[in-house]
């Protein structure tokens, strides 16, 4: 379980995160929805460690994040930001090797390489796994990372807008995968997603934030209905039952 | 090609240099020459090795290809150091006063220096390019200092803080250069502990970060590395950060891996055959008419024009 209590941070005197609280369920996808600026990435970055928060407490595991040593934290907590320009040209094999490196400190042992195969076809790269990074599409660029944080191997999967500059196919795929991490390997995934569409359809849960702080959180079904999405964007947005799902209409 | 055979090519090419550099033109007097070459040589590998190795740390920590160390300004520190003895004490203070003090007030200074560059800048603000920004004012603030200091002092002095201006193996002091040795081999044994992180800090921070890496204490003892070796390399010889620039680069060209085993060891030999050749270029060829650090700009120059062209037309 993850546990945020009481959660603020600040930049300089801007507060971008004000006393969040929230538990995140395990076995199940979380998805933070809320208008830019909302502090949902914030957010994201103190849960998995990249940023220090200024008050409240994160407990991973009943374990306060700043207690945890940062190696047993890596094999718990895995984070993929949506920025990923890396210096190094790397193939898309020897990138997802580098989730191992909890495990391994770079000495990658038989195991290793098991695991480093495992997501390789979990994300359907073998075919390509020895093609350079830089001459991918940003659709194969973005498995290729997943994949280095399914060879990571942990419990927890945070991802900050996986499907940014993706087209519907690619997004559609992402979101199956993340479905599959969750339904058949038993993951915990959260994601900040823009599109509530996506929301809707793939997520368990959903917490929707403004202005730093957690205006609604609760199963998908009770947050994406007309009068809380008012509360959320400011926007009317018409709701269509199609089959089983609810699709926002906003565009109008 | 392998990367196995390219490094064994280089080490070949490395030896061969040092073996040409040792053996060649020795004359009847191998007995005087001899002894005076190798400690020469000795000092050539050890400045190279130490400049191109924390060349590839610093660019791997600061995820930057076009940096060196001295951006950071320990170069005009030292400069500024050895300017500011001679504009109090007079260049005959250089002669009386002990080699041993100025040599360890240089080291502790430029240490001093970056790590208070270190614990005031990035502690605070987390952030690497603010602190290379901080160190490039200082160093240009110690430069001007310098410059100052060099006019008003009187020419035949300014002729003394010359020398020291420029890189030189040609007057490596032998008992301070022990000091040196033992200095970056602590250096270096230290770095060993942090050496798996390497190829995990060039994917970048939060990636880094992601992977387990306790990122801000690792990457201040490699800062605290970087700086030992480049002081200590300086004041051995003068400022010479120019070569890492080049012999960085040259390397992920070379070698194109992001394996920092290979790439640090890579490095290290392409400095060694870049300083070895370079001075005997000086030595034979010119006879002692220019520095060997016109030589490595010149070429170092020819080739990033050579890399720009290739890459403009690609």
């Amino acid at each position: 379980m993850i546990n945020v209590k009481n959660l603020s941070k600040k930049y300089n005197n801007k507060t971008v995160v004000n006393n969040v609280s929230l538990n995140i369920k395990k076995g199940k996808i979380t998805s933070f929805i809320g208008p830019n600026g909302a502090g949902k990435s914030t957010l994201l970055s103190a849960v998995s460690r990249l940023i220090k928060h200024d008050v409240g407490e994160i407990m991973i595991d009943q374990k306060e994040i700043n207690s945890w040593k940062s190696n047993e934290l890596s094999k718990k907590v895995a984070i993929l930001k949506q920025s990923n320009n890396l210096n190094v040209r790397l193939t898309i094999r020897e990138l997802v090797s580098f989730g191992r490196f909890p495990y391994s400190q770079g000495n990658l042992t038989q195991e290793d390489w098991e695991k480093v195969d495992e997501a390789l076809s979990f994300m359907e790269l073998h075919d390509i796994e020895n093609q350079f990074l830089d001459e991918l599409s940003g659709g194969q660029r973005q498995r290729a990372f997943i994949a280095m944080v399914i060879a990571q191997d942990t419990e927890y999967i945070l991802l900050d807008e996986p499907l940014n500059n993706l087209d519907m196919k690619h997004s559609v795929q992402i979101m199956k995968v993340l479905r599959r991490l969750v339904d058949e390997l038993g993951k915990t995934v959260i994601l900040v997603i823009h599109d509530i569409n996506f929301a809707s359809f793939y997520s368990d849960y959903v917490v929707a934030l403004k202005n730093g702080e957690i205006i609604r959180q609760g199963p998908t079904n009770e947050i994406i209905e007309q009068g809380t999405l008012k509360e959320i964007y400011d926007m009317d947005i018409p709701i269509k039952q199609i089959d089983k799902c609810k699709v926002c209409v906003y565009f109008a | 090609m392998r990367n196995s055979t390219k490094i064994v090519i280089l080490f070949v090419l490395a030896v061969g240099f040092v073996l040409t550099f040792l053996f060649t033109d020795l004359g009847s007097n191998w007995d005087y020459v001899l002894p005076r070459r190798i400690m020469k040589i000795v000092a050539i590998i050890l400045t190279g090795s130490a400049i191109a190795f924390s060349t590839v740390i610093f660019q791997t920590i600061t995820n930057n290809r076009i940096l060196t160390p001295s951006i950071i300004g320990l170069d005009s520190l030292y400069l500024l150091i050895q300017t500011f003895i001679i504009f109090l004490f007079g260049s005959t203070s250089m002669t009386l006063m002990n080699q041993h003090v100025n040599f360890f007030i240089s080291i502790i200074l430029m240490i001093l220096f970056s790590l208070g560059l270190y614990h005031f800048l990035f502690k605070r603000e987390g952030n690497i390019y603010f602190l290379l920004l901080i160190g490039l004012i200082f160093g240009t603030f110690f430069s001007s200092l310098s410059d100052f200091m060099q006019v008003l002092i009187d020419p035949n002095e300014f002729q003394i803080i010359q020398d020291t201006m420029f890189a030189s193996f040609n007057n490596v002091n032998t008992e301070l250069f022990y000091v040196a040795l033992f200095i970056m081999g602590l250096a270096t044994l230290y770095f060993l502990k942090f050496e798996k992180y390497l190829d995990v800090l060039s994917l970048g921070k939060d990636t880094a970060i992601n992977l387990g890496v306790d990122y801000d204490r690792v990457v201040q003892r490699l800062f605290i590395i970087i700086a030992i070796l480049i002081s200590v390399a300086t004041v051995l010889v003068g400022p010479i950060t120019f070569l890492g620039l080049l012999v960085a680069n040259v390397a992920y060209e070379f070698l194109k891996t992001y394996r920092h085993r290979v790439l640090i060891v890579g490095a290290i030999l392409i400095s060694i055959i870049a300083l070895v050749a370079g001075q005997l270029v000086v030595e034979r060829v010119f006879t002692f008419s220019t520095t060997i650090s016109v030589i490595i700009n010149f070429i170092g120059g020819v080739y990033f024009i050579y890399l720009l062209l290739r890459e403009s037309r690609a």
